[in-house]
């Protein structure tokens, strides 16, 4: 293995780290409308999200972007394989997002809104001022969590030809007829960037585990 | 699109063997993952510094790689290194190791969050060595546990999936050959989903089962 093999691994790690930030990017604010829809028991939407949400839940990534990559050309709807992953990775994403943010919705006191509203704030300025700071700090570590997962089901995006970390590694490793040496690679970039996520989760809940004791 | 459907109704012998390979590989890692993980767990709460410090990092590996990446490890790469699997005991392998180390973590959390005067009661009882553990230790300990094992038993279903890379034919690999070879992607694969959904829930109702009699022991 070269050092221009060692490079186009990393040069597949910024792959991988920007569709991550676009499905992540793209996951979170979704989940959270789709929160909102379920929350507010929106008729119609409401159990269409419910549905939504337990079937991408309970489904493997792989199947999802399989459907999408092969299955939309199918229904006239063309995309190649970044469109596909960054799609599949947000929608599953969005999925688990929305259970985080609903349950941050569920455990909001309902009474700050009424005071809100006895104070004449209307539905909108409402929720930016009041709702969204407050379901945002306890939603996060639960939101961490489920960037650590999307950034753990990043190497699925292989699969369709897209060039991320894992696709690299795997074509060095047929070129080179030694697999194991880029592969380690690989996996010592994952590795890093999931525990220093994983760091930052248990921070966060440390943090807000001691602002929220009684003094 | 109702077309789409009828041919892989026609494919259904394919596609059920994919379940049941899917259910089989799941259900295997499943049972080996927590036997191993229960002697895992035992092993991390260990008072010998070096044999607990190696089970967590072990743990710690697991829990930061990625399980795409294991199964090429184990597939592609430990072969170069002497090992050879074919790819069923490669994909098992993979799914056992690697959910040993979440199991490991689960049952670890569970027993430190059990109370400790029922044990020490039971003692007082006259309960010792593997009764003690059998009848005192071990009910409230696998019922607290059974939600956080049961999603776990989910996410091997949905880690099963990956091995379609390595060719082991299981669901996603089923639904996969009958759309190259008939061109019918959105029902197969809609189809594959649905299917998964459906193994879940059958998981989660285990699950809520368990948690119901939880209940009604309290």
């Amino acid at each position: 293995m070269s050092f221009a093999d060692i490079l186009s691994i990393f040069s597949g790690a910024l792959t991988t780290l920007l569709l991550s930030a676009a499905g992540i990017a793209l996951g979170l604010p979704v989940g959270l409308g789709l929160a909102l829809l379920r929350w507010a028991r929106v008729p119609v939407a409401a159990p269409i999200v419910a549905l939504y949400v337990s079937l991408l839940r309970a489904s493997p990534l792989v199947t999802l972007l399989l459907l999408l990559f092969y299955g939309l050309p199918n229904v006239g709807i063309s995309v190649g394989p970044v469109t596909a992953g960054v799609l599949a990775l947000a929608m599953n994403t969005s999925a688990f997002n929305c259970e985080v943010w609903r349950a941050a919705l569920m455990a909001f006191p309902k009474e700050q809104t009424e005071a809100a509203q006895s104070v004449g704030m209307r539905r909108g300025l409402r929720f930016r001022r009041i709702v969204l700071p407050q379901i945002v700090r306890i939603g996060l570590p639960g939101l961490v969590n489920e960037m650590t997962q999307l950034i753990k089901v990043t190497p699925v995006l292989a699969l369709v030809g897209v060039v991320d970390v894992t696709r690299a590694a795997v074509r060095i490793g047929a070129s080179t007829y030694e697999p194991l040496p880029p592969l380690l690679v690989a996996i010592a970039i994952y590795v890093p960037i999931v525990y220093a996520l994983v760091s930052t989760q248990r921070w966060i809940e440390r943090r807000q585990a001691r602002l929220e004791a009684p003094a | 699109m109702i077309h789409d459907f009828g041919i892989v109704w026609s494919e259904r012998g394919l596609l059920l063997s994919g379940l049941m390979n899917t259910m089989l590989l799941s259900a295997l890692a499943g049972f080996c993952a927590l036997v191993l993980g229960v002697l895992l767990s035992t092993v991390l709460m260990q008072r010998a510094r070096l044999l607990a410090q190696t089970a967590r990092v072990f743990v710690d590996a697991a829990r930061c790689t990625p399980f795409l990446l294991f199964v090429y490890f184990v597939y592609y790469g430990l072969p170069s290194a002497g090992l050879r699997f074919d790819n069923w005991s490669a994909g098992l392998a993979a799914l056992i190791v690697y959910h040993t180390a979440y199991m490991g973590e689960i049952l670890r959390g569970a027993w430190m969050a059990q109370p400790r005067e029922p044990i020490e009661a039971g003692q007082a009882f006259g309960y010792t060595g593997l009764k003690l553990f059998r009848r005192i230790v071990l009910p409230p300990l696998a019922l607290a546990s059974a939600p956080v094992v049961g999603n776990q038993i989910i996410q091997i279903i949905k880690d099963s999936a990956f091995l379609t890379i390595i060719a082991l034919p299981e669901l996603t690999n089923a639904a996969s050959s009958i759309q190259s070879r008939r061109y019918v992607p959105f029902a197969s694969f809609i189809i594959a989903m649905l299917l998964y959904w459906a193994l879940c829930l059958v998981v989660e109702a285990g699950v809520a089962a368990a948690g119901r009699m939880a209940q009604a022991r309290r």
